[in-house]
């Protein structure tokens, strides 16, 4: 069972990866992928993230028991921040744990294309003089990223 | 169906231009689906309209899962609309 938290403060990726391979001797390959908020114009303060309560949970859980389907893990954690978060700062964490590479690798890719497409969250750009921006656009990329994965291994689509 | 008290539940751009976060409905007679809904709602005003002027693009949840336009809305409790997500 993948431990899921959404939360509005930060996250600590190395100690959620010691928390999930803490007295086991069968994980072979631990992977941590940290989802970070940034500003590549150098005009935004911060990144206001809506989300859904409840559902955010819900989904994200939904999202983790199909890569644990797919995939043989021995755990996951999965943290989304909320709130008011500026450039540098976490957003995201995603950590899988397998016996070999190949699936902790795989599952969290898996994870975060799902996460982008699925979770219900929304970014809002907060500007450097303290106004609001747009919201962020979701991107076709990211769905392609998710298409991918229909079909694949383990895919029920 | 007629009597069916519905909470409606809005976030992101959709909530901004409807003005409020969530909010209780009873659908007319003949709204079955969540793409009857979004054109029942399109017409309750000029926010509304703004919202759902691209009908396309809105995603909507029951009861905090995910759904198609096509899915039947009898028995919801929560419908939540909202823009394509950008989280990750």
């Amino acid at each position: 069972m993948a431990t899921v938290r959404i939360q509005h403060e930060d996250f600590d990726a190395a100690a959620e990866a010691a928390l999930l391979t803490r007295g086991r001797t069968d994980a072979g390959a631990v992977v941590t992928f940290t989802g970070l908020c940034r500003d590549e114009k150098g005009t935004l303060t911060a990144l206001e993230l809506e989300h859904y309560p409840g559902m955010a949970e819900d989904e994200i859980a939904r999202v983790a028991a199909e890569a644990e389907h797919r995939w043989p893990l021995l755990g996951a954690t999965i943290i989304h921040r909320y709130g008011r978060i500026r450039p540098g700062e976490n957003i995201v964490l995603v950590v899988t744990m397998s016996s070999h590479r190949q699936a902790a690798f795989a599952a969290a890719d898996f994870l975060m294309d799902y996460l982008k497409t699925r979770a219900p969250f929304w970014k809002k750009e907060i500007r450097a003089d303290g106004s609001e921006g747009q919201w962020v656009e979701a991107k076709d990329a990211d769905d392609k990223a998710m298409e991918r994965w229909k079909g694949a291994v383990g895919s029920r689509d | 169906m007629s009597d069916q008290k519905l909470k409606l539940s809005y976030f992101a751009w959709v909530r901004e231009r409807i003005g409020r976060a969530s909010e209780e409905v009873v659908p007319p007679q003949g709204v079955r689906t969540v793409g009857d809904l979004i054109g029942w709602l399109g017409e309750r005003g000029e926010e509304y309209a703004y919202a759902f002027e691209r009908p396309a693009i809105i995603r909507a949840a029951i009861d905090r899962v995910h759904v198609k336009h096509e899915t039947p809305i009898a028995n919801a409790r929560e419908i939540a609309f909202f823009p394509p997500m950008t989280g990750g």
